[in-house]
Parts: C-alpha cells; sequence; structure tokens
C-alpha cells in the first residue's frame, strides 16, 4: 500500500496507465505488492512449520534435565527450557495450537458475525435496535478482563480462547454484515428477485452473503495476528492451553520466569507470534489495497 | 446538539446495564456451585450455609439481581473475599497506579504519533512517511506483553539500566519505573496516531478554507498549524479514547511482567485466589470506565469538530 504511494495519484480504474501497470490475476497483483508477498511469505513459512512439525527429532514434551537452560547450538536449534525439552520443537508444535485456533475462532465469530449482522439488516427495526445495543455491550468490556472473567467461571482451556475470540471479534463482524446487508435489501436486483418470487432464505443466501462476505473476509484477515496475540496472551496467564501443551504464549510465560537463567525461551517463544502477527498485517494491508481500493489510504 | 448528547448519554448507561446483566448471568449460570467452589472441598456445611447467606444466594434469581443493581448503584460492588474490605475501597486503593501506568503510555503514543503524523502528511510519499507507515503497521500487530518482555529482557535484565520490579516509593523513582511499562503499552499507537492523524490532514488539507487561507497567501506553516491541525486533530481523540479500553487490557500483561501493582495484577491474583467479588467488581469498574472514556471523547468530538456540529445542528 504504502509502497505504492506514488502510483495513488492515478488510481482512478478508469485511467490506462495504472491499469496497465498492475498485473491481471488478483493472487498476481497481491504478490506484486512487495509488503504483500512479505507477509504471505511470512504466513506460508508458519503453515510449513505447523505442518513439519512432527519431523523434528525431539518430542514437544520430551525432559532432558541435565541439559536444561542450553542456549542454541547444533543439537538445539533453539536451545532448551527449564525442562530441558526443546525450544524449537515447541515452537513447531506452538505454530500448530496457534494457527489452528486462530483459523477455528475467526471462523466461527465470521459465522456468528454474519448471521447477527444479516439478521439485523433484515429484522424490524426493534429487532435492529437490540441486537446494536447488544453488540456495543460486547464492545464495551476490556478484552482481558473478559478473557478474566470468563475463565474465572469455566476454567482455562483451548474453549475459553475460542470464546473470547468470537466475543471479541464478531460485534465487528456483524456491523459490516448488517450495513451491507441493509443497502443489499433495497438493491433493485433484489427487489427484481422478490417480484420474481424468491424467498428470504434464497435472497439471504443467493444475493446478499456473497456479496458481503469478502470485505468481512479480509477485515478477518487482518484480524488473526490480534487472534493469535488473543491466544498467546491468554496461554501467557495461565487461561487458555493447559501445559504440557505447547503454546507460544506458555513457552513466553516459562521463559519469563526463568528470565535470569535464560534468555532463549523468552526469545522462542516471542519471536513466533512476532512473525506470524506481521504476515497476516501484511497480508491484510495487501488484501485491502488489492481487492478494495475504496479502503486504501489515500 | 443537546439531544444527540442526551441519546448518547443514555446509551452508554444502557450498554453498562447489559453488561452487569450479562455479568450477573455469568456468574449464575456456571455449573457447579460457586460457594463449593470459594470455600473449597473441604468446607463443612455450616460455613457453607454462612456464606451462602452472607452473599445472599439463597435467594431466587430475580430478587439477587435487583440485588446487584441496587447495590452496585451504591457503590457496594461486594466484599473482598480474603480481607474482607468492601471491593471497591480495594480496586480504588489499585486505580492509581493503573492511571499513571495509562497516562504514561498515552504520552508515548501521542508526542510522536503527533510529530509524525504531521510530518508525514506535510512530507507525503517520502521516504520517512513510507517507513513510518510500514512500521506502523508492523508494530501495531505485535502484542504488547510481547513487547514488555523483551524490552525487559534487554533493558532490565541484559543492560541493567532500569529495575525489574515494582513501581517506587519516591517521585524521580516512579517516573524512572514508568517508562519501560508505558513505552510497552504506548509503542503500537505511536503508529496508529500518526496514520489516522495523516489521513485526517490530507483530507482537511483539501477542503475550502485551506484553499481559501491559501489564497490569502498566509505560510505555509501557519496554514498547516492553525487550520489544518487544529481540526484534523480531532478523529485522534476518539482513536485514543478507544486505545485507553486496549491500553486496560495491556495494562494487566505490563502490571505482571514488569510487577508493578495496579488493577490489573489485582485482578489477575484474584483469579488465582478464587476471589470472584474482586473479579467482577473490577471488570465492572473498568468497563465503566471504558464506557465513560468513549462517551467522552465522543462528546468532546461533538463539541470541538465544527463539522459533527454542523452535521448535529442540521
Amino acid at each position: 500500500m504504502t509502497l505504492q504511494n506514488n502510483t495513488a495519484q492515478t488510481t482512478d480504474p478508469t485511467e490506462a496507465p495504472s491499469a496497465k501497470r498492475r498485473p491481471k490475476g488478483a493472487l498476481l497483483r497481491l504478490i506484486s505488492d512487495p509488503l504483500g508477498a512479505l507477509g504471505l511469505g511470512l504466513i506460508l513459512l508458519t503453515v510449513l512449520v505447523a505442518i513439519a512439525a512432527p519431523l523434528s527429532p525431539y518430542a514437544p514434551s520430551a525432559l532432558d534435565p541435565i541439559h536444561r537452560f542450553a542456549g542454541p547450538s547444533d543439537l538445539h536449534l533453539l536451545g532448551t527450557d527449564n525442562l530441558g525439552r526443546d525450544l524449537f520443537t515447541r515452537v513447531l508444535y506452538g505454530a500448530r495450537i496457534a494457527l489452528s485456533i486462530s483459523i477455528l475462532s475467526t471462523a466461527l465469530a465470521l459465522i456468528l458475525g454474519l448471521f447477527l449482522g444479516v439478521l439485523a439488516g433484515f429484522a424490524p427495526r426493534w429487532l435492529d435496535n437490540m441486537l446494536l445495543l447488544l453488540l456495543d455491550a460486547a464492545k464495551s468490556v476490556p478484552t482481558v478482563m473478559l478473557a478474566l472473567v470468563l475463565v474465572t467461571f469455566t476454567g482455562p482451556s483451548l474453549w475459553a480462547v475460542v470464546i473470547v475470540v468470537i466475543l471479541v471479534n464478531s460485534p465487528a463482524y456483524a456491523r459490516i454484515a448488517r450495513t451491507q446487508t441493509m443497502t443489499l435489501r433495497h438493491a433493485d436486483f433484489v427487489d427484481a428477485e422478490r417480484a420474481l418470487g424468491a424467498n428470504a432464505m434464497r435472497i439471504v443466501f443467493v444475493h446478499v452473503l456473497p456479496n458481503i462476505v469478502g470485505p468481512i473476509l479480509i477485515l478477518a484477515a487482518m484480524d488473526i495476528p490480534i487472534v493469535v496475540g488473543i491466544e498467546a496472551g491468554m496461554s501467557f496467564l495461565g487461561l487458555g492451553v493447559r501445559p504440557p501443551t505447547p503454546s507460544w504464549g506458555s513457552i513466553l510465560y516459562d521463559g519469563f520466569s526463568y528470565i535470569r537463567d535464560s534468555a532463549w525461551m523468552v526469545i522462542a517463544g516471542g519471536l513466533p507470534i512476532v512473525i506470524t502477527a506481521l504476515g497476516f498485517t501484511f497480508l491484510g494491508e495487501a488484501l485491502r489495497d488489492t481487492f478494495d481500493p475504496k479502503m486504501a489510504k489515500k | 446538539m443537546l439531544t444527540y448528547m442526551l441519546k448518547r448519554i443514555a446509551l452508554s448507561v444502557v450498554v453498562v446495564v447489559i453488561v452487569i446483566a450479562a455479568l450477573f448471568v455469568m456468574i449464575h449460570a456456571v455449573p457447579g456451585d460457586p460457594v463449593r467452589i470459594a470455600l473449597g472441598p473441604r468446607a463443612s456445611e455450616a460455613l457453607i450455609a454462612a456464606y451462602r447467606e452472607r452473599m445472599g444466594l439463597d435467594q431466587s434469581l430475580l430478587v439477587q439481581m435487583l440485588k446487584f443493581y441496587v447495590a452496585i448503584l451504591h457503590g457496594d460492588l461486594g466484599q473482598d473475599v480474603i480481607s474482607s474490605n468492601p471491593v471497591l475501597t480495594v480496586i480504588l486503593a489499585q486505580l492509581p497506579d493503573t492511571l499513571r501506568l495509562i497516562g504514561g503510555a498515552m504520552i508515548v503514543a501521542v508526542v510522536p504519533g503527533i510529530l509524525l503524523g504531521v510530518f508525514s502528511a506535510i512530507h507525503r510519499g517520502s521516504v520517512m512517511d513510507r517507513l513510518t507507515s510500514i512500521l506502523s503497521v508492523s508494530v501495531m500487530a505485535v502484542p504488547s506483553f510481547v513487547i514488555a518482555i523483551y524490552l525487559l529482557l534487554f533493558f532490565s535484565i541484559q543492560l541493567g539500566w532500569f529495575p525489574a520490579i515494582g513501581a517506587g516509593r519516591t517521585a524521580p523513582e516512579i517516573v524512572w519505573r514508568l517508562i519501560l511499562p508505558s513505552l510497552a503499552l504506548g509503542l503500537a499507537w505511536i503508529g496508529y496516531t500518526a496514520r489516522i492523524l495523516r489521513a485526517s490532514m490530507l483530507e482537511v488539507m483539501e477542503e475550502n478554507h485551506v484553499s481559501t487561507a491559501r489564497a490569502f497567501g498566509l505560510p505555509e506553516r501557519r496554514i498547516m498549524f492553525n487550520y489544518v491541525l487544529r481540526i484534523a486533530i480531532l478523529p485522534t481523540i476518539t482513536v485514543l479514547g478507544l486505545g485507553i479500553g486496549q491500553m486496560l487490557s495491556g495494562a494487566v500483561f505490563a502490571e505482571i511482567v514488569f510487577g508493578r501493582p495496579g488493577i490489573g495484577k489485582l485482578v489477575f491474583d484474584a483469579i488465582i485466589a478464587r476471589n470472584y467479588p474482586v473479579v467482577t467488581g473490577t471488570v465492572l469498574v473498568t468497563t465503566v470506565f471504558f464506557v465513560f472514556v468513549n462517551l467522552v471523547a465522543d462528546l468532546l468530538i461533538a463539541w470541538l469538530d465544527p463539522r459533527v456540529r454542523n452535521d448535529l445542528a442540521k
């Protein structure tokens, strides 16, 4: 986006020069943006790492107390932790947790948000207002407080993380879905379809949803680093993944507890969070510029 | 204008009422007896009954809920299970430290953020502008607790420039120990503030009054600061209002990482001790605080921004 600033003055799509300069396919356009390419690369790296985790010669929870707090070496690429577990292996397995939880919870938040948004868009005024109020209320509780209070009553688990993400993220999706539904609801082609006798289901699934999924998916991609952060943060506070399951957040917490013994645990736990966060953010920025030039900054 | 203000205030009140109801439902919808959980498996029946009565858990749900609201209106958030002090007192005792931290983070966010934003808007498309933009996106994405731990590792543990634990007693100590946690919380908002300000300035620069000022031959510097920045800075108020809520979340981590007293530390310890009244009380206080800050931000905008003011007058 930023690197296109010079061409930004001529983003009028009808203008030939800038249209020519841009490659045609969406994917090509995406990776022709250096930030987009970098983002995609970082994400692919994370995904590969998550898939390849079992190739590591160590088990993620295998103890080796004699070699604890070891620095990086040929044997242990990122060193070992307070129990002598191989940090690199734990980071690899942590990628599985981080990715699967982020994707699962974002998908659920997306579905709930879409459902509530479309419902509010079609609903009578009073129901619409009520839903809006509920969304506002859900948004008004600081995230960590929400997580803390939820876990106090449910106990720490992966599902607690998923629920927090749904509560935190779905209001934003619902709002967009609602606005878009309201616009589409009275669009000419929908009126025509209705005149032809289409029922509400057909209008929602065939006409409304396909038109609103795009912008929301982009928003969701940009939210993934936040979700990775929530998972890591909750695991850091002991509210998410339970030990000995390796999560980047819990590696970070162990590292924090032993920060005076070894810096490597903290580095190993934090680095992957930074890498995925950057990857998804860069990709999200590039996606937004590629698919929605209106939203792109001047 | 007045109707808008009243509506906005009423909305905030309704939101708080809903949050309280949700909190109440949550406390009561949980499987398992909260009394037994709080007192542990070895509590005697007599003790359980006494505790149940003291907490009013033997009455019907509707009565309990009404009592819940009435008590909150009286500022009674219940009793700290461990120290038996009123929860509100316990929270208010911790609040100044957290507010100081958020204040520090605000300074970290706003001062460089405004400077960078103005610079980027004036020198649009320059190397510095692009660098600011990329850096702000990057820093925004990284969770503040990761930044906090890396700052602790580098500046406190490796370099030893800052003490690792505590908030300090004397004024210089307090300021010195605020630096790292404020940085951890505020860093992400430098770029965000700069970005919003830049976009807003670019928008205002195209408005008629700016062209008029230019046509009158006013010096560029004066146009920027007296005519553009004065209006363009307003949207940052909304952003920072939202920022305070996120900083409240971040403060929990910063307080734990840097071993500071405060709301975050309080609620975290309360959870480990299963001290429910303190947990719900803290959530309530922080939510009210957050809703209030956003309300003030919105009202400030409506009052200060002539464009919003005129829209509302129509």
